[in-house]
Protein backbone atom coordinates (compact mmCIF):
# COMPACT_ATOMS: atom_id res chain seq x y z
CA UNK A 1 0.00 0.00 0.00
CA UNK A 2 1.32 3.28 -1.23
CA UNK A 3 2.30 6.06 1.77
CA UNK A 4 -0.96 8.48 3.04
CA UNK A 5 -0.51 11.87 3.01
CA UNK A 6 -2.87 14.94 3.61
CA UNK A 7 -4.98 16.05 0.89
CA UNK A 8 -7.48 19.80 1.39
CA UNK A 9 -9.85 20.61 -0.99
CA UNK A 10 -10.92 24.11 -0.02
CA UNK A 11 -13.63 26.30 -1.81
CA UNK A 12 -14.19 29.78 -0.88
CA UNK A 13 -17.24 28.93 0.87
CA UNK A 14 -16.02 25.82 3.14
CA UNK A 15 -13.34 22.62 3.97
CA UNK A 16 -14.79 20.12 1.57
CA UNK A 17 -12.18 17.31 1.93
CA UNK A 18 -9.45 17.10 4.92
CA UNK A 19 -7.62 13.44 5.19
CA UNK A 20 -5.19 10.79 4.58
CA UNK A 21 -5.08 10.13 1.07
CA UNK A 22 -3.12 7.60 -1.36
CA UNK A 23 -3.32 9.91 -4.30
CA UNK A 24 -4.87 12.25 -6.37
CA UNK A 25 -5.46 13.54 -9.86
CA UNK A 26 -5.48 17.09 -10.24
CA UNK A 27 -6.39 18.61 -13.45
CA UNK A 28 -3.45 21.26 -13.93
CA UNK A 29 -3.40 23.62 -16.41
CA UNK A 30 -0.62 22.31 -18.06
CA UNK A 31 -1.78 18.61 -17.90
CA UNK A 32 -3.25 16.64 -15.64
CA UNK A 33 -0.69 15.06 -12.83
CA UNK A 34 -0.86 12.60 -10.41
CA UNK A 35 0.07 14.05 -6.55
CA UNK A 36 1.35 10.98 -4.19
CA UNK A 37 3.28 11.41 -0.94
CA UNK A 38 6.70 12.94 -0.87
CA UNK A 39 5.86 14.97 -4.32
CA UNK A 40 8.15 17.88 -4.85
CA UNK A 41 6.97 20.98 -4.30
CA UNK A 42 4.99 22.58 -6.92
CA UNK A 43 2.08 25.42 -6.97
CA UNK A 44 0.14 25.21 -10.20
CA UNK A 45 -3.11 26.33 -11.23
CA UNK A 46 -5.91 24.33 -12.18
CA UNK A 47 -8.50 24.50 -15.02
CA UNK A 48 -12.13 22.72 -14.66
CA UNK A 49 -12.23 19.37 -14.29
CA UNK A 50 -12.63 16.43 -12.34
CA UNK A 51 -10.33 15.62 -9.07
CA UNK A 52 -10.16 11.99 -8.41
CA UNK A 53 -9.11 11.07 -5.14
CA UNK A 54 -7.90 7.72 -3.70
CA UNK A 55 -8.54 7.56 0.11
CA UNK A 56 -5.87 5.60 2.59
CA UNK A 57 -8.93 3.18 2.19
CA UNK A 58 -8.79 2.74 -0.99
CA UNK A 59 -12.05 4.44 -1.68
CA UNK A 60 -12.68 6.56 -4.75
CA UNK A 61 -13.92 10.19 -5.02
CA UNK A 62 -14.30 12.12 -7.17
CA UNK A 63 -14.76 15.93 -7.25
CA UNK A 64 -15.41 18.54 -9.93
CA UNK A 65 -13.67 21.89 -9.85
CA UNK A 66 -14.07 25.05 -11.76
CA UNK A 67 -10.74 26.34 -11.85
CA UNK A 68 -8.01 27.47 -8.72
CA UNK A 69 -4.73 26.66 -7.90
CA UNK A 70 -3.01 23.18 -5.71
CA UNK A 71 -0.11 23.46 -3.73
CA UNK A 72 2.61 20.70 -3.45
CA UNK A 73 4.66 19.94 -1.04
CA UNK A 74 6.02 16.34 0.21
CA UNK A 75 3.89 16.38 3.25
CA UNK A 76 0.43 17.43 1.82
CA UNK A 77 -1.66 19.04 -1.05
CA UNK A 78 -3.98 21.65 -0.91
CA UNK A 79 -6.49 22.29 -3.04
CA UNK A 80 -7.87 25.86 -3.56
CA UNK A 81 -10.79 26.04 -5.77
CA UNK A 82 -12.68 28.38 -7.26
CA UNK A 83 -15.95 26.15 -6.89
CA UNK A 84 -15.80 22.46 -6.13
CA UNK A 85 -18.98 19.66 -5.74
CA UNK A 86 -19.09 16.59 -4.98
CA UNK A 87 -19.29 14.72 -8.66
CA UNK A 88 -22.72 13.36 -7.41
CA UNK A 89 -24.38 16.80 -6.40
CA UNK A 90 -23.01 18.19 -10.23
CA UNK A 91 -25.89 20.43 -11.40
CA UNK A 92 -26.31 20.21 -15.03
CA UNK A 93 -27.96 23.40 -15.69
CA UNK A 94 -25.29 24.97 -13.24
CA UNK A 95 -22.76 23.68 -15.89
CA UNK A 96 -24.97 24.69 -19.03
CA UNK A 97 -24.62 27.94 -17.22
CA UNK A 98 -21.43 28.36 -17.28
CA UNK A 99 -20.65 26.92 -20.24
CA UNK A 100 -23.11 29.96 -21.75
CA UNK A 101 -21.25 32.42 -20.02
CA UNK A 102 -17.75 31.26 -21.42
CA UNK A 103 -19.70 31.98 -24.49
CA UNK A 104 -20.76 35.11 -24.33
CA UNK A 105 -17.09 36.23 -22.92
CA UNK A 106 -15.75 34.75 -25.80
CA UNK A 107 -18.30 36.68 -28.22
CA UNK A 108 -17.36 39.27 -26.34
CA UNK A 109 -13.77 39.27 -25.97
CA UNK A 110 -11.71 42.61 -27.47
CA UNK A 111 -8.50 41.89 -28.48
CA UNK A 112 -6.79 38.12 -29.32
CA UNK A 113 -5.31 37.68 -25.99
CA UNK A 114 -8.61 37.57 -23.78
CA UNK A 115 -10.16 36.06 -26.63
CA UNK A 116 -8.33 33.31 -27.09
CA UNK A 117 -7.99 32.57 -22.77
CA UNK A 118 -12.16 33.04 -23.20
CA UNK A 119 -12.02 30.40 -26.00
CA UNK A 120 -9.58 27.89 -23.80
CA UNK A 121 -11.63 28.32 -20.83
CA UNK A 122 -14.91 27.57 -23.05
CA UNK A 123 -13.46 24.11 -24.39
CA UNK A 124 -12.32 23.18 -21.11
CA UNK A 125 -15.82 23.91 -19.86
CA UNK A 126 -17.39 21.43 -22.85
CA UNK A 127 -14.67 18.70 -22.24
CA UNK A 128 -15.50 18.34 -19.08
CA UNK A 129 -18.88 18.41 -19.50
CA UNK A 130 -18.44 15.49 -21.86
CA UNK A 131 -16.53 13.42 -19.52
CA UNK A 132 -19.32 14.20 -16.95
CA UNK A 133 -22.16 13.34 -18.97
CA UNK A 134 -21.88 9.42 -19.38
CA UNK A 135 -21.60 9.36 -15.78
CA UNK B 1 -54.89 62.05 32.94
CA UNK B 2 -55.56 59.07 30.16
CA UNK B 3 -58.02 57.29 31.31
CA UNK B 4 -58.26 53.63 32.15
CA UNK B 5 -59.33 52.86 28.90
CA UNK B 6 -56.31 54.61 27.40
CA UNK B 7 -53.80 52.53 29.36
CA UNK B 8 -55.01 49.56 28.87
CA UNK B 9 -54.60 50.09 24.68
CA UNK B 10 -51.22 51.46 25.76
CA UNK B 11 -50.31 48.47 27.24
CA UNK B 12 -52.14 45.68 24.79
CA UNK B 13 -49.97 47.74 22.29
CA UNK B 14 -46.81 47.60 24.40
CA UNK B 15 -47.31 44.39 24.80
CA UNK B 16 -47.34 43.34 21.07
CA UNK B 17 -44.54 45.52 20.09
CA UNK B 18 -42.45 43.72 22.99
CA UNK B 19 -43.67 40.06 21.26
CA UNK B 20 -42.30 41.01 17.72
CA UNK B 21 -39.00 42.59 18.94
CA UNK B 22 -38.58 39.21 21.10
CA UNK B 23 -39.20 37.49 17.74
CA UNK B 24 -36.38 39.25 15.98
CA UNK B 25 -33.80 38.81 18.35
CA UNK B 26 -34.82 35.27 18.19
CA UNK B 27 -34.49 34.88 14.42
CA UNK B 28 -31.28 37.42 14.54
CA UNK B 29 -29.76 34.73 16.87
CA UNK B 30 -30.68 31.85 14.63
CA UNK B 31 -29.20 33.55 11.53
CA UNK B 32 -26.01 34.99 13.63
CA UNK B 33 -25.29 31.29 14.46
CA UNK B 34 -25.50 30.24 10.54
CA UNK B 35 -23.50 33.52 10.01
CA UNK B 36 -21.28 32.95 11.99
CA UNK B 37 -20.51 28.89 10.55
CA UNK B 38 -20.43 30.58 7.48
CA UNK B 39 -17.71 32.77 8.41
CA UNK B 40 -15.64 30.27 10.03
CA UNK B 41 -16.03 27.69 6.99
CA UNK B 42 -14.78 30.64 4.69
CA UNK B 43 -12.01 31.50 6.78
CA UNK B 44 -9.81 27.86 5.42
CA UNK B 45 -9.62 29.35 1.95
CA UNK B 46 -8.43 33.00 3.09
CA UNK B 47 -5.69 31.85 5.24
CA UNK B 48 -4.06 29.50 2.43
CA UNK B 49 -4.57 32.08 -0.08
CA UNK B 50 -2.65 34.09 2.51
CA UNK B 51 0.11 31.79 2.78
CA UNK B 52 0.06 30.95 -0.99
CA UNK B 53 0.58 34.58 -1.93
CA UNK B 54 3.23 35.17 0.52
CA UNK B 55 5.05 32.24 -0.94
CA UNK B 56 5.03 33.29 -4.03
CA UNK B 57 5.68 36.72 -3.65
CA UNK B 58 8.63 35.74 -1.88
CA UNK B 59 9.29 33.68 -5.05
CA UNK B 60 9.48 36.85 -7.77
CA UNK B 61 11.15 38.88 -4.93
CA UNK B 62 8.63 42.10 -5.88
CA UNK B 63 10.48 41.71 -9.25
CA UNK B 64 8.98 43.74 -12.67
CA UNK B 65 6.50 41.44 -14.07
CA UNK B 66 4.18 41.48 -10.52
CA UNK B 67 1.00 42.61 -11.65
CA UNK B 68 -0.41 46.29 -11.34
CA UNK B 69 -3.38 45.34 -9.41
CA UNK B 70 -0.54 44.55 -6.78
CA UNK B 71 2.05 47.35 -7.30
CA UNK B 72 -0.44 49.48 -8.22
CA UNK B 73 -0.08 52.75 -10.81
CA UNK B 74 1.77 54.75 -8.74
CA UNK B 75 -0.43 57.66 -8.16
CA UNK B 76 -2.86 57.89 -5.82
CA UNK B 77 -5.56 60.29 -7.53
CA UNK B 78 -8.45 58.46 -7.64
CA UNK B 79 -9.78 56.79 -5.00
CA UNK B 80 -12.65 54.08 -5.03
CA UNK B 81 -14.43 53.36 -2.11
CA UNK B 82 -16.40 49.79 -1.46
CA UNK B 83 -18.53 50.32 1.44
CA UNK B 84 -20.39 47.37 2.59
CA UNK B 85 -23.18 47.47 4.91
CA UNK B 86 -26.34 45.65 5.97
CA UNK B 87 -29.65 45.43 3.47
CA UNK B 88 -32.21 46.14 6.12
CA UNK B 89 -31.95 48.62 9.22
CA UNK B 90 -33.03 47.60 13.12
CA UNK B 91 -30.00 46.29 13.65
CA UNK B 92 -28.65 49.58 16.33
CA UNK B 93 -25.83 51.42 15.06
CA UNK B 94 -24.23 49.28 13.44
CA UNK B 95 -24.98 50.38 9.51
CA UNK B 96 -24.33 54.34 10.54
CA UNK B 97 -20.85 53.39 11.63
CA UNK B 98 -19.74 52.00 8.72
CA UNK B 99 -20.89 54.99 6.86
CA UNK B 100 -19.46 57.37 9.37
CA UNK B 101 -15.86 56.09 9.04
CA UNK B 102 -16.44 55.83 5.12
CA UNK B 103 -17.77 59.41 5.04
CA UNK B 104 -14.69 60.60 7.39
CA UNK B 105 -12.44 58.92 4.58
CA UNK B 106 -14.23 60.70 2.27
CA UNK B 107 -14.10 64.35 3.47
CA UNK B 108 -9.98 63.91 4.45
CA UNK B 109 -10.00 62.66 0.83
CA UNK B 110 -11.72 65.75 -0.65
CA UNK B 111 -9.74 67.84 1.72
CA UNK B 112 -6.89 66.73 0.39
CA UNK B 113 -7.80 67.61 -3.13
CA UNK B 114 -8.57 63.96 -4.30
CA UNK B 115 -11.26 62.40 -6.22
CA UNK B 116 -14.05 60.05 -4.91
CA UNK B 117 -15.52 57.48 -6.48
CA UNK B 118 -18.28 54.91 -4.62
CA UNK B 119 -19.60 51.77 -4.74
CA UNK B 120 -22.42 50.51 -2.40
CA UNK B 121 -22.89 47.04 -1.37
CA UNK B 122 -25.89 47.39 0.42
CA UNK B 123 -29.15 49.50 0.87
CA UNK B 124 -28.44 51.19 3.94
CA UNK B 125 -24.70 52.31 3.54
CA UNK B 126 -26.40 53.60 -0.37
CA UNK B 127 -29.35 55.17 1.87
CA UNK B 128 -27.03 57.39 4.06
CA UNK B 129 -23.98 58.13 1.49
CA UNK B 130 -26.44 59.30 -0.84
CA UNK B 131 -27.76 62.26 0.87
CA UNK B 132 -23.96 63.98 0.99
CA UNK B 133 -22.02 61.81 -1.70
CA UNK B 134 -25.01 61.13 -4.59
CA UNK B 135 -23.00 62.00 -7.45
CA UNK B 136 -19.85 60.15 -6.41
CA UNK B 137 -21.87 57.11 -6.20
CA UNK B 138 -21.07 55.16 -9.60
CA UNK B 139 -22.83 51.88 -8.60
CA UNK B 140 -25.17 50.30 -6.15
CA UNK B 141 -24.95 46.31 -5.48
CA UNK B 142 -27.90 44.78 -4.49
CA UNK B 143 -27.78 41.59 -2.21
CA UNK B 144 -31.54 41.53 -1.06
CA UNK B 145 -32.77 38.84 -2.79
CA UNK B 146 -29.79 36.49 -1.77
CA UNK B 147 -30.35 34.30 0.40
CA UNK B 148 -27.52 32.57 0.91
CA UNK B 149 -24.29 34.77 0.36
CA UNK B 150 -21.93 32.40 -1.99
CA UNK B 151 -18.31 33.44 -3.34
CA UNK B 152 -20.33 34.08 -6.81
CA UNK B 153 -21.83 37.27 -4.81
CA UNK B 154 -18.35 38.36 -4.22
CA UNK B 155 -16.77 37.61 -7.53
CA UNK B 156 -19.00 39.68 -9.24
CA UNK B 157 -18.37 42.33 -7.55
CA UNK B 158 -14.39 41.64 -7.82
CA UNK B 159 -15.00 41.51 -11.05
CA UNK B 160 -16.50 45.07 -11.45
CA UNK B 161 -13.54 46.63 -9.34
CA UNK B 162 -11.11 44.58 -11.66
CA UNK B 163 -12.72 45.88 -14.71
CA UNK B 164 -12.70 49.73 -13.66
CA UNK B 165 -9.11 49.45 -12.81
CA UNK B 166 -7.87 48.14 -16.16
CA UNK B 167 -9.94 51.00 -17.23
CA UNK B 168 -7.88 53.56 -15.37
CA UNK B 169 -11.45 54.26 -13.41
CA UNK B 170 -9.16 54.36 -9.90
CA UNK B 171 -5.61 54.07 -8.34
CA UNK B 172 -6.40 53.39 -4.90
CA UNK B 173 -9.29 50.65 -3.76
CA UNK B 174 -10.42 50.96 -0.16
CA UNK B 175 -13.23 48.46 1.55
CA UNK B 176 -14.99 49.21 4.42
CA UNK B 177 -16.88 46.66 6.29
CA UNK B 178 -17.48 45.58 10.07
CA UNK B 179 -15.56 43.01 11.66
CA UNK B 180 -16.75 40.63 13.30
CA UNK B 181 -15.22 40.56 16.75
CA UNK B 182 -17.99 39.16 18.95
CA UNK B 183 -21.59 39.01 18.97
CA UNK B 184 -21.90 42.54 20.88
CA UNK B 185 -18.90 44.08 19.43
CA UNK B 186 -18.22 44.89 15.59
CA UNK B 187 -15.82 46.86 14.91
CA UNK B 188 -16.18 48.87 11.41
CA UNK B 189 -12.75 48.39 9.30
CA UNK B 190 -11.63 50.31 6.40
CA UNK B 191 -8.85 47.61 4.48
CA UNK B 192 -6.66 48.88 1.77
CA UNK B 193 -6.83 46.15 -1.30
CA UNK B 194 -5.67 47.81 -4.17
CA UNK B 195 -2.85 47.73 -4.22
CA UNK B 196 -2.31 44.91 -1.63
CA UNK B 197 -1.53 46.70 1.30
CA UNK B 198 1.73 45.23 2.29
CA UNK B 199 0.46 44.38 5.72
CA UNK B 200 -2.08 42.34 4.11
CA UNK B 201 0.00 39.50 2.77
CA UNK B 202 2.17 39.61 6.03
CA UNK B 203 1.46 35.81 7.56
CA UNK B 204 4.90 34.35 7.10
CA UNK B 205 5.33 31.27 4.13
CA UNK B 206 4.85 28.98 6.77
CA UNK B 207 3.54 25.77 5.09
CA UNK B 208 6.50 25.55 2.90
CA UNK B 209 8.63 25.99 5.27
CA UNK B 210 11.85 27.14 2.57
CA UNK B 211 10.85 24.68 0.14
CA UNK B 212 12.08 25.80 -3.13
CA UNK B 213 8.56 25.37 -5.13
CA UNK B 214 8.57 24.35 -8.80
CA UNK B 215 6.03 26.62 -10.65
CA UNK B 216 3.54 25.47 -13.08
CA UNK B 217 2.85 27.75 -15.18
CA UNK B 218 5.66 30.69 -14.70
CA UNK B 219 5.06 32.43 -11.17
CA UNK B 220 3.90 35.73 -12.78
CA UNK B 221 1.59 33.90 -14.56
CA UNK B 222 0.00 32.44 -11.30
CA UNK B 223 0.28 35.22 -9.73
CA UNK B 224 -1.26 37.33 -12.19
CA UNK B 225 -4.42 34.89 -12.09
CA UNK B 226 -4.14 35.24 -8.00
CA UNK B 227 -4.22 38.43 -7.50
CA UNK B 228 -7.56 38.90 -8.73
CA UNK B 229 -8.81 35.59 -6.76
CA UNK B 230 -7.64 36.89 -3.60
CA UNK B 231 -9.66 40.53 -4.40
CA UNK B 232 -12.62 38.33 -4.43
CA UNK B 233 -11.97 36.78 -1.82
CA UNK B 234 -11.10 39.64 0.58
CA UNK B 235 -14.29 40.92 -0.63
CA UNK B 236 -16.42 37.54 0.21
CA UNK B 237 -15.06 37.57 3.72
CA UNK B 238 -15.75 41.22 3.96
CA UNK B 239 -19.20 40.26 3.23
CA UNK B 240 -19.34 37.08 5.42
CA UNK B 241 -18.22 39.25 8.56
CA UNK B 242 -21.02 42.13 7.86
CA UNK B 243 -23.36 39.20 7.87
CA UNK B 244 -22.78 38.21 10.88
CA UNK B 245 -22.05 41.72 12.60
CA UNK B 246 -25.00 41.99 11.43
CA UNK B 247 -27.12 39.69 12.61
CA UNK B 248 -24.96 40.31 15.95
CA UNK B 249 -25.88 43.72 16.12
CA UNK B 250 -29.76 42.88 15.26
CA UNK B 251 -29.79 40.46 18.19
CA UNK B 252 -28.61 43.25 20.90
CA UNK B 253 -30.33 45.98 19.77
CA UNK B 254 -34.02 43.82 19.68
CA UNK B 255 -33.16 42.09 23.30
CA UNK B 256 -32.61 46.15 23.95
CA UNK B 257 -35.78 46.88 22.65
CA UNK B 258 -37.46 43.83 24.52
CA UNK B 259 -36.49 45.18 27.89
CA UNK B 260 -37.86 48.35 26.96
CA UNK B 261 -40.75 47.43 26.05
CA UNK B 262 -40.73 45.35 29.68
CA UNK B 263 -39.75 48.66 31.63
CA UNK B 264 -42.61 50.28 30.17
CA UNK B 265 -45.20 48.06 30.64
CA UNK B 266 -44.23 47.74 34.26
CA UNK B 267 -44.38 51.50 34.51
CA UNK B 268 -47.37 51.59 32.40
CA UNK B 269 -49.44 48.55 34.79
CA UNK B 270 -48.38 49.94 37.61
CA UNK B 271 -50.08 53.83 36.85
CA UNK B 272 -52.85 51.63 35.74
CA UNK B 273 -53.11 49.84 39.08
CA UNK B 274 -52.94 52.94 40.96
CA UNK B 275 -55.30 54.52 38.77
CA UNK B 276 -58.07 51.71 39.39
CA UNK B 277 -57.47 51.90 43.21
CA UNK B 278 -58.10 55.55 43.54
CA UNK B 279 -61.35 55.17 41.56
CA UNK B 280 -62.41 52.31 43.98
CA UNK B 281 -61.56 54.66 47.07
CA UNK B 282 -63.27 57.71 45.18
CA UNK B 283 -66.08 55.33 44.61
CA UNK B 284 -65.97 53.72 48.41
CA UNK B 285 -66.15 57.00 49.90
CA UNK B 286 -69.05 58.46 48.30
CA UNK B 287 -71.06 55.74 49.26
CA UNK B 288 -70.02 55.91 52.61
CA UNK B 289 -70.42 59.70 52.93
CA UNK B 290 -74.06 58.97 51.27
CA UNK B 291 -74.64 56.52 53.96
CA UNK B 292 -73.45 58.70 56.93
CA UNK B 293 -76.01 61.52 55.59
CA UNK B 294 -78.89 59.64 55.91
Amino acid sequence: MAEAFKFELVSPERLLVSEQVESVVIPGAEGEMTVMAQHAPVMTTIKPGVVTIKTAGGKEERFVVFGGFADILPSGCTLLAESATHVNDIDRADLARRIQEAKEDAADAKDDESRSKAEQFLSQLTTLEGALLPA
Amino acid sequence: MASLKDLRNRIASVKATQKITKAMQMVAAAKLRRAQEAAEAARPYSERMGAVLANITQAIGGGGDAPALMTGTGRDDVHLLIVCTAERGLCGGFNSQIARLARDHIRRLLADGKQVKIICVGKKGYDILRREYASMILERVDLREVKTLGFANADAIARKVIHLFNEGGFDICTLFYSQFKSVISQVPTAQQIIPAAAGSTAPEATSGGNAVYEYEPEPGEILSDLIPRNIAVQIFRALLENAAGEMGAKMSAMDNATRNAGDMINKLSITYNRQRQAQITKELIEIISGAEAL
